[in-house]
């Protein structure tokens, strides 16, 4: 269920739709496009295509 | 030592300008993370359950101007380091603790962690039970270690998670295939090839959470099998997970090996053989969302407490 508060924005990759105010840093959203973005910057609010994976990425 | 963040650090506008790890409210625990995934958001969330208040800490927008002296700040802090990326959070995790902060996990244990050769090294310092293992540097070295643990072997990445670039070789041709890869596609990490013996394993290993400690011991408060019909029973490559109990012989192993790598916060992997049970793999930044419900236990609250303790919370 979409939050009434919601607004959608256009990343490049799509648009995600999110409440203001609630996105935070590093957060990963699907665009309705279907790519994988993050939150890269808050002032302004920037996304970037968020990898799968990268070599030195693990546990 | 000083440092500093740039705006957007995700704290919003009070922390702009504010210096690197430094000025964390008190009593707070510093959450350095890259990416805001299951495991962050439950942790965030069990520090507001036990009323820790958390400065979460962007991994990508921290900045550090080193040699300037004013490393005051920093003792007493502590610091869950929830890179993604290795190299950045061992980074991290070093000049925070060189300007005094309690890093968790403390980089030495990244370091040893993050790298599988270090990793048996420091196992097998400690007399923990272990597949064998060796390193090769060339396909000469390769061959004649293969001919020693027998076909088949399996090369690792010495760096790396979830299965990445893991290969079950069932003979010289394999070998040297994936040596001829790795030398011509390969990083520098891929200069060093990782062989171990491979265990056949009844179809699962055993995912093991513990917290260790130098004064309060080792709890290890939780346990999974991961079962899969691959070879390689990784939950991010869809293996099925159960609950296994913590026997005697589970948390004598597993205490063994966290102690080995330095203690901390650790997710041991290990496999059951005719030679009882063997450590695979020590995992400094755990991930155990799929382990929480079928479980039953509070991994993050007791990851939250973990740290909380380290303030004296």
């Amino acid at each position: 269920m979409v939050d009434a508060r919601s607004v959608s924005v256009a990343t490049g990759f799509g648009s995600v739709t999110f409440v203001p105010g609630s996105v935070r840093l590093g957060e990963l959203f699907v665009t309705d496009d279907g790519v994988e973005v993050e939150v890269v910057r808050l002032e302004p609010l920037t996304f970037a295509e968020a990898p799968e994976e990268d070599e030195d990425w693990g546990e | 030592m000083t440092a500093r963040s740039v705006p957007g650090d995700g704290l919003g506008s009070p922390s702009v300008g504010r210096l690197g790890l430094g000025g964390a409210p008190a009593g707070a625990v510093t959450v350095l993370y890259d990416r805001l995934r299951a495991e962050e958001r439950l942790l965030l969330d069990a520090f507001e359950r036990i009323g820790v208040p958390v400065d979460e800490r962007y991994a990508p927008n921290v900045t550090f101007e080193l040699g300037g002296g004013a490393n005051e700040d920093w003792s007493g802090q502590v610091v869950l380091e929830r890179c993604t990326s290795q190299v950045k959070g061992l980074a991290l995790s070093r000049l925070a603790t060189a300007c005094g902060a309690t890093v968790i996990n403390a980089p030495d244990v990244i370091a040893t962690c993050g790298d599988k050769a270090a990793t048996s090294a420091a196992l097998a310092r400690a007399g923990v039970p272990t597949p064998r293992t060796g390193i090769a540097f060339d396909l000469e070295g390769a061959l004649a270690l293969c001919d020693r643990l027998g076909y088949p072997v399996v090369l690792k990445p010495v760096v790396g998670s979830w299965g990445r670039m893991v290969s079950r070789l069932s003979d010289a041709d394999a070998v040297e295939a994936v040596v001829e890869h790795k030398a011509v596609l390969g990083g520098a990490d891929h200069k060093v090839l990782y062989l171990q013996e491979h265990v056949v394993k009844p179809g699962r290993d055993i995912r093991a959470f513990v917290a260790s400690d130098a004064t309060s011991g080792d709890d290890v408060f939780a346990a999974i099998y991961r079962a899969s019909d691959h070879w390689i029973t990784n939950t991010a490559r869809g293996a099925v997970t159960s609950p296994c109990p913590v026997t005697d012989e589970l948390a004598d192993v597993v205490g063994r090996a966290a102690r080995a790598v330095g203690g901390g916060l650790l997710a041991v992997d290990v496999v059951e053989s005719d030679r009882g049970l063997l450590v695979v793999e020590v995992n400094h930044t755990m991930e155990f969302r799929n382990s929480i419900d079928v479980t039953g236990v509070d991994i993050p609250g007791r990851v939250a407490r973990f740290a909380a303790e380290r303030l004296g919370v």
